[in-house]
């Protein structure tokens, strides 16, 4: 997917004013957060889970060198082969050699978030394979052209009244709206594409070192015949999917359903391990995984490694407000909301994502919400500590804060000044005491007008109630 | 006992009123109340603008002012929130003052948590006739836990407190937020408005200056003049 994220503010005013988007949000919104809430209440002992996890996560990132050499070692024992790639554009040329090598014609995918990193459909098509996206809010995206607005739920932006224009148009069947009939009508559909595969490719939510299987959680189903009908099998994962033990992934499912959609369980788990086995009735002749680094550890030694434990339930994303009013797309590039907003700017350059960072209050919903207990707000404000520390920022801005600064350093000077902004402020204010319009404030006062100050500060004020005493 | 009054720098410049109530909260209650001349801001604001640095000078200077109280007492949980879980848990983590901050953040108090929990008030100098809403700011409700705190206080004083909807949810302030992304930051505040005006409540009543700032000019831009916009303070000192 382009990078975008530099337009941010632009995209998201166009989304504000977007209003059958907003309409959409805003049925997303309520079903996402209270379904968690409810499932965080029944589950009971949720904080130390939280806990747990966010402890393991790190433990398997603290050695995730070893682990994935593990991970390699039995995963490569169960046949499979394993590429390493150090760039998106790597894992695009590994994945095309590996179509083209077995005569590939046809694939069929089931969600994968870093597939849309490195743009891998284009690069597949390119190289004159058709390429089925067979989770159903892919395929509503892929029939859309338009790249996914959520990392769990990627078509949430549009309305069931959008998809089925959409599959009216791309099936040529009378137009339905009931949502299991569309669900349906996606199915059959797929059904087809996915019997004459020649390759299915997954991503994977977890690697696991000590047996070498990759696993994928999903609603559908769809994995499982991604996974197992075509005689090739191609896993593209991030390198920081990978976690020791299955035991370890018995502790992250029972979090990761509940964060992302306050589900219990999901579905299907789907656990692959190598190649088909000799009197096993199905899967695939070949099994590969791509481990992609593409940015990844540009965070492992950093402060901001935490965000590697990310499971990526897409909880941030659907506590934000500032996601919530806006959605997916107005930030630019495959994941949006406050993960994103750490993940854009290391992965593309901060200077191509400047406004990611700042697109928070630090309300703290994210870090609450987080099932791994990442810092969010706190790895936003370190982005804009490198922000300011490397001149990033508008030179405005800098000035700005080095005055304030200086002046809150000296109180009598600040007394003096801070007195006179009182005063000015009152009689900007007027009889309503309102300011309707300021320069340099029109952030604030297009949309509301700034209520003025009193007049006098409580510093004089003060005084002079001490003095008369 | 000796409570150093730390007033905030948008109480300071805005609405000296606020700060004022809190005096009188505090003295009513038996506090020996002390208001440092020389303080200025806690630095948040640059902080939370990654200038580390300048929020750190004035992070000492703020431990300096209010080192000699028994406790401090801010009318703000944003303000509170920075000085007891980020000075010394982020900002001098790795510092050799580190414990002197440690002290500072035990002794500090968001006002109503302090009136309720160390103070246990059972009374308040203010009444108030009729219903308000109250809005939970964030860094009050999910750094330190101001919940109920400013609720049972307002009740106190006679105000019957009706729920908005997503009373949790962020106004959309979020100090240089709201100017940076202005756009963005109104609409949350648009909503915020909604959900209060549901209530029918006659004011909106807040435990932070910038939520009650932004909530205040929203309304008034929407044509409400009525809606009172209050800090708790006001209304439990019988100063609204
Ligand atoms: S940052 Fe946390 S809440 Fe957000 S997607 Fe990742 S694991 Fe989920």
């Amino acid at each position: 997917m382009q990078v975008q994220s530099m337009f941010f503010k632009r995209r998201a005013s166009e989304k504000l004013a977007d209003g059958l988007l907003q309409a959409n949000m805003r049925k997303a919104k309520g079903k996402f957060v209270d379904a968690r809430a409810k499932a965080v209440l029944e589950f009971g002992n949720w904080e130390p889970l939280r806990d747990y996890a966010a402890k393991l996560r790190d433990a398997a990132l603290a050695d995730l060198d070893a682990y994935l050499v593990e991970f390699e070692r039995n995963a490569t024992r169960r046949g499979s082969v394993v590429h390493w790639a150090e760039t998106a554009e790597e894992a695009c040329a590994i994945i095309v050699k590996i179509a083209q090598d077995n005569g590939v014609r046809k694939v069929t995918k089931s969600k994968s978030m870093v597939s849309e990193e490195v743009n891998l459909n284009e690069r597949l098509e390119a190289a004159g394979v058709q390429v089925v996206e067979t989770d159903l809010g892919e395929y509503i995206l892929q029939l859309a052209h338009e790249p996914p607005s959520h990392i769990v739920a990627p078509a949430i932006h549009k309305s069931k009244e959008q998809v089925a224009d959409l599959f009216t148009e791309a099936h040529g069947k009378p137009r339905i709206t009931q949502i299991d009939a569309l669900t349906r009508e996606a199915r059959e559909q797929l059904r087809e594409h996915f019997l004459s595969a020649d390759m299915g490719i997954s991503g994977s939510n977890f690697l696991v070192a000590e047996t070498g299987t990759t696993l994928t959680v999903t609603n559908e189903g769809n994995a499982d015949l991604v996974t197992t009908i075509p005689r090739i099998h191609c896993v593209i994962a991030g390198i920081e999917k990978v976690i020791p033990t299955l035991e370890d992934f018995a502790c992250l499912v029972r979090l990761l359903p509940r964060s992302a959609i306050g589900q219990s369980i999901t579905n299907y788990l789907t656990l692959t391990t190598g190649v088909k086995g000799p009197g096993d009735a199905d899967g695939p002749e070949q099994m590969h995984i791509v481990l992609v680094d593409a940015g990844r550890t540009k965070f492992v030694g950093t402060d901001l490694q935490e965000m590697l434990r990310c499971i990526r339930c897409g909880a941030c994303m659907n506590h934000c407000p500032v996601y919530q009013n806006i959605g997916g797309h107005a930030y630019g590039w495959v994941y949006p909301g406050p993960m994103g907003s750490v993940l854009t700017p290391v992965y593309v350059g901060i200077e191509n994502a400047g406004d990611l960072p700042n697109a928070a209050t630090f309300c703290g919903e994210c870090a609450v919400a987080c099932p791994v207990k990442i810092p969010l707000p706190d790895l936003m404000r370190k982005l804009r500590e490198r922000q300011f520390d490397g001149h990033l920022r508008p030179w405005s801005e800098r000035v700005g804060l080095h005055a304030w600064g200086w002046l809150a350093m000296r109180p009598g000077l600040y007394a003096f000044a801070t007195g006179w902004a009182a005063r000015i402020g009152s009689w900007l204010g007027g009889r309503d005491g309102l300011i309707h319009s300021l320069p340099g404030l029109d952030g604030w006062t297009k949309g509301r007008d700034m209520p003025a100050p009193s007049g006098r500060t409580f510093r004089d004020l003060y005084r002079e109630r001490q003095g008369k005493r | 006992m000796k409570v150093g009054l730390f007033v905030t720098c948008l109480v300071d410049v805005a609405r000296p009123g606020i700060g004022f109530a809190a005096l009188k909260l505090l003295e009513s209650a038996g506090c020996e109340v002390v208001v440092p001349a020389t303080q200025t801001c806690c630095g948040q604001p640059g902080y939370n603008s990654g200038a580390r640095e300048i929020s750190r000078t004035l992070a000492r200077k703020v431990l300096a002012e209010f080192k000699d109280c028994d406790y401090v007492v801010a009318p703000s949980g944003s303000c509170s929130g920075q000085v007891k879980a980020s000075y010394a848990q982020d900002l001098f983590k790795d510092d050799p003052d580190r414990a002197e901050f440690e002290k500072l953040a035990a002794k500090w108090y968001e006002l109503s948590d302090f009136l309720v929990n160390v103070l246990q008030v059972q009374s308040v100098p203010g009444r108030f006739e009729g219903t308000v809403t109250y809005h939970d700011s964030c860094s009050g409700l999910r750094e330190l836990g101001v919940k109920m705190q400013p609720r049972f206080l307002l009740s106190m004083a006679g105000a019957s407190v009706a729920e908005m909807a997503e009373a949790e949810k962020c106004c959309g302030f979020g100090g240089t937020f709201s100017i940076k992304l202005g756009e963005i930051s109104t609409r949350m505040c648009e909503n915020k408005c909604a959900s209060a005006r549901a209530t029918g409540a006659k004011a909106i009543v807040g435990g932070d200056l910038g939520c009650l700032l932004n909530i205040e000019g929203r309304l008034r831009r929407e044509g409400d003049h009525e809606t009172k916009v209050l800090h708790f303070a006001q209304v439990i000192a019988g100063d609204g």
